[in-house]
């Protein structure tokens, strides 16, 4: 909403002087980036790759009946995964993020 | 209730308990349900009493919601652009209702739904599929390219395809354990802490000076899990954010 009497443009000084308003460059919405954040969430993006790698493998090799192969292969496919999935975490598809 | 016993019983406030009587009992009716709906009631209320005055100046209710509406309004065009206006509704609600259950939990007596795996995945799985849909009808065939990178050799394909397929699906599973486990993890070390200050206050003469340890020790813990509890409903929507660029844009 636009006022008349140049409000908005006001109020926004002030609340600049008062350092109340986040940094625009940095608010907008980037992950937390403390220690702990990134290594959570390092940890929860193997392990549920992992996880994701096994169910698909269990459950292929049930409906086709090749019990451990398929389970190998995924086991396999699920740890890259996981480790793509750090990459992503630090290096995103380029222009995936602005 | 937590130390009878002697012992520490940190798990059994998750249990699911039929409320609501024999009805609650014959279709299922756990005190996880009605904390959703008390979730939903009271984010319906916080942003029908907040846009009720429409007043320029607003008061505290207003500022509230107001708060909250452009904080999820700049996260979602901050990440996805303009186009992802439209995904606004389904952001919010989803965050308001994470939030709250978070928030709500934290509650003596209350009870966190989003400490169940079944709730963070059922939200999970929401916005997996909201998100390939949204790719498949805005892309099409072209979806499937997200799975093989342009410009690596044909021959690696084997590898990268199901590589980047299993990437694709531990999105959900991630995103709901993210969620699920933090909240575990607080409400079980409060619960151990709370047990702590109980079974020291029982040992006699420095029992209540002992118990006052861990009692401080639960003080900073609910500080925390208050930040805990924004800071993962945060993560939640700017991760479906993420998910959403992905699929609207489809890098």
């Amino acid at each position: 909403m636009e006022h008349r009497d140049g409000f908005d443009d006001r109020l926004r000084q002030a609340r600049n002087r008062q350092g109340l308003d986040p940094d625009p460059a940095k608010g907008k919405g980037s992950l937390p980036t403390g220690p702990w954040g990134i290594g959570f969430r390092a940890g929860v993006e193997v392990v549920s790759a992992l996880v994701v790698g096994v169910a698909l493998g269990f459950g292929l090799d049930r409906w086709l009946g090749t019990f451990p192969w398929l389970f190998l292969v995924f086991f396999v496919v699920g740890g890259a995964a996981g480790v793509l999935n750090i990459y992503r975490l630090f290096n995103p598809r380029p222009g995936a993020r602005p | 209730m937590a130390a009878e016993g002697k012992t520490i019983d940190a798990l059994s406030q998750f249990e699911l308990i039929p409320v609501l009587g024999p009805v609650g009992r014959a279709v299922g009716f756990s005190q996880s349900n009605a904390h959703m709906l008390l979730a939903v009631g009271l984010v319906s209320l916080l942003m029908l009493a907040g846009i009720r005055k429409r007043a320029l100046v607003p008061g505290r209710l207003q500022a509230a919601s107001e708060m909250f509406y452009e904080f999820i309004e700049k996260l979602v065009t901050g990440q996805v652009g303009h186009e992802g206006r439209k995904y606004f509704p389904f952001v919010f609600a989803l965050f308001m209702f994470v939030l709250f259950g978070n928030l709500i939990g934290l509650l003596p007596y209350a009870f966190t739904y989003t400490s169940h795996i079944a709730v963070t995945l059922g939200l999970a799985a929401t916005v997996f599929f909201l998100t390939t849909i949204v790719a498949l009808a805005l892309h099409g065939k072209k979806f499937f390219g997200y799975f093989f990178p342009e410009g690596a050799p044909l021959w690696l394909a084997p590898i990268i395809v199901p590589v980047e397929l299993v990437s694709y699906l531990s999105r959900p599973v991630s995103l709901s354990v993210r969620l699920f486990a933090n909240m575990v993890a607080g409400h079980v070390l409060l619960k151990v802490f709370a047990t702590f200050v109980v079974l020291l206050g029982g040992l006699g003469m420095i029992g209540p000076v002992a118990a006052l340890l861990p009692l401080s020790v639960n003080v900073l813990l609910v500080g925390f899990e208050i930040l805990v509890a924004f800071l993962q409903a945060y993560v939640f929507a700017i991760l479906t954010c993420i998910y959403l660029h992905d699929a609207v844009h489809l890098h």
